[in-house]
């Protein structure tokens, strides 16, 4: 897989390290009444579905960015690559 | 049908003319009492052991391909009993022990082949945690012998004691495990299942839930509406979209494994070997052909297709375990879609709706689990309460703590 870094170019997925789901960005309120359920769902469950997936790539071997990464995972084409900063300020996130 | 020397010997002298289908091509009913979402490997196993051993009746099993077209037809083949820990080597030991007598159990020759597995060790720290292994699977009932170099050399010569950064010191060897043939496993299953009367019912694709006041009343398939209080879901590798049909988001993501196979070569390999310092594993399969594979992609997919870095690094390790299939030729590889889940180590347990259970999450360790998974997921199925060897694959071990995380690698699937 080339994944199209928004900086780099088209880099070989091979320099990348895999997190997993984007919904990782959202990490719940510790504060909340309802944290140690909201940490259960965040930590350990998944929607893991059949088609486009948003998922935390770490360029490792190049410039060390998070990019969040739009994928189909039947067929493994990549459709959009942004940097995970932009799409976390974006979800109302300082950084 | 009983199959036995005399009826090959009897069809012999009748031009084989007497052989019939081994299972019938059954029409959805319009209830059932039991149905089994998944006709793979554990789905007709559980149908197989629900019946047979639990005595229950009215049971169906749903397909939504051909039964055989799934993972069970798509993986390496070996079992083995070597686990570690207290939650899942009970399973495995009793699955082995299954395997042991599948074959009288189903009258069918599945070709249950015990050549042992062998783990290759190539450091002192490795040979003391086989040590620690081997000594746990003995607990547990299982067999384990730790061998020394010379034994290692004795069994397979052929591999690469120098090799300068791996060198083989030893290795963890369990008699018992070995290789079944995939399709036989299936097949033997679902023609058992069907001659105690269980519906297989192929090309039966569930597309949803009916759910009343949070219990099961039946689901909706591609070939009309079931009726049912219970329906046991073993769909591993399509766990998360099947439960998600019934509202529910599991402790697991879906990755793609390769396998490979090489050309026909005579008997070179003697049972299965794992190389300790990747991961690579090897055996012979009876027509002759190398059945190897490594690591998983690592990446989310339902693509049952890998790429190419993986492939690279599964003959990598080959090369460096044993320079001489070099010159085999590589005849076929294929992707499997595994259920990796967030510790590991699988589900076998009921959910928050009544009368939907669940059997997933087998991560690697799918085909060598079948008999024991379908025992387990049969028992709890029948009884409502867990079975002896499954009491610690609970779907709640993520909130309570209580996790089976074999490798310790945290809630990260693609590193277990």
């Amino acid at each position: 897989m080339i994944i199209n870094h928004p900086l780099l170019g088209p880099r070989d997925s091979q320099e990348f390290v895999y997190l997993g789901d984007a919904s990782l960005i959202d990490r719940p309120n510790a504060m909340a009444e309802t944290a140690l359920d909201d940490f259960h769902d965040y930590l350990y469950l998944r929607d893991n579905p059949a088609g486009s997936h948003k998922e935390l790539w770490f360029h490792e071997q190049g410039d060390r960015s998070w990019l969040v990464v739009t994928r189909d995972v039947t067929t493994h084409e990549i459709t959009d690559v942004e940097l995970a900063s932009d799409y976390a300020k974006r979800r109302g996130r300082d950084r | 049908m009983r199959y036995s020397a005399f009826r090959l010997f009897l069809e012999g002298l009748q031009g084989q003319s007497g052989w019939k289908p081994v299972w019938r091509d059954a029409a959805p009913q319009a209830s059932y009492d039991y149905v089994i979402v998944g006709g793979g490997g554990h789905g007709l196993a559980t149908a197989h052991y629900l019946a047979k051993v639990y005595k229950k009746a009215r049971i169906a099993v749903l397909e939504k391909g051909w039964i055989g077209g799934g993972n069970v037809g798509r993986n390496t083949t070996i079992i083995r009993s070597n686990y570690l820990l207290d939650g899942n080597e009970p399973l495995y030991e009793f699955s082995l022990k299954l395997w042991e007598g599948l074959e009288q159990d189903l009258n069918y020759n599945a070709m249950v082949s015990q050549r042992g597995i062998l783990n290759l060790c190539h450091s002192d720290v490795q040979r003391d945690a086989y040590r620690r292994r081997g000594n746990a699977m003995i607990l547990n009932g299982a067999d384990a012998e730790l061998l020394d170099q010379d034994q290692v050399r004795e069994m397979a010569p052929f591999l690469d004691f120098e090799n300068a950064r791996f060198p083989i010191k030893g290795g963890l060897l369990q008699r018992r495990g070995g290789t079944v043939r995939h399709d036989a496993v299936a097949w033997g299953y679902a023609r058992s299942a069907d001659s105690h009367g269980v519906d297989i019912i192929q090309n039966c694709e569930v597309t949803g839930f009916r759910i009343e006041n949070g219990a099961i009343r039946g689901l909706e398939t591609g070939r009309g509406y079931i009726g049912t209080k219970k329906i046991g879901v073993a769909v591993a590798g399509s766990s998360s979209r099947v439960m998600a049909m019934a509202g529910l988001r599991l402790p697991i993501e879906s990755h793609v494994l390769q396998a490979f196979v090489s050309e026909g070569l005579k008997p070179l390999i003697p049972g299965v070997i794992t190389f300790g310092a990747g991961h690579f594993y090897i055996s012979q399969s009876d027509k002759g052909g190398l059945v190897f594979g490594g690591d998983i992609d690592g990446y989310n997919s339902y693509a049952q297709r890998g790429n190419l870095p993986v492939v690279v690094d599964v003959l990598e390790g080959g090369m460096a375990l044993m320079p001489m299939i070099g010159r085999a030729r590589l005849l076929r590889m294929w992707g499997g879609i595994m259920d990796m889940s967030m510790d590991g180590s699988p589900v076998i347990d009921r959910t928050p709706i009544d009368g939907l259970y669940f059997n997933g999450g087998w991560c690697y360790g799918g085909f060598k689990a079948t008999p024991a998974s379908g025992y387990a997921f049969a028992h709890l199925l029948a009884t409502d309460m867990p079975h002896e060897t499954a009491t610690q694959l609970r779907l709640d071990r993520f909130r309570t703590g209580a996790l089976i995380d074999e490798k310790g690698a945290g809630a990260q699937p693609n590193l277990h």
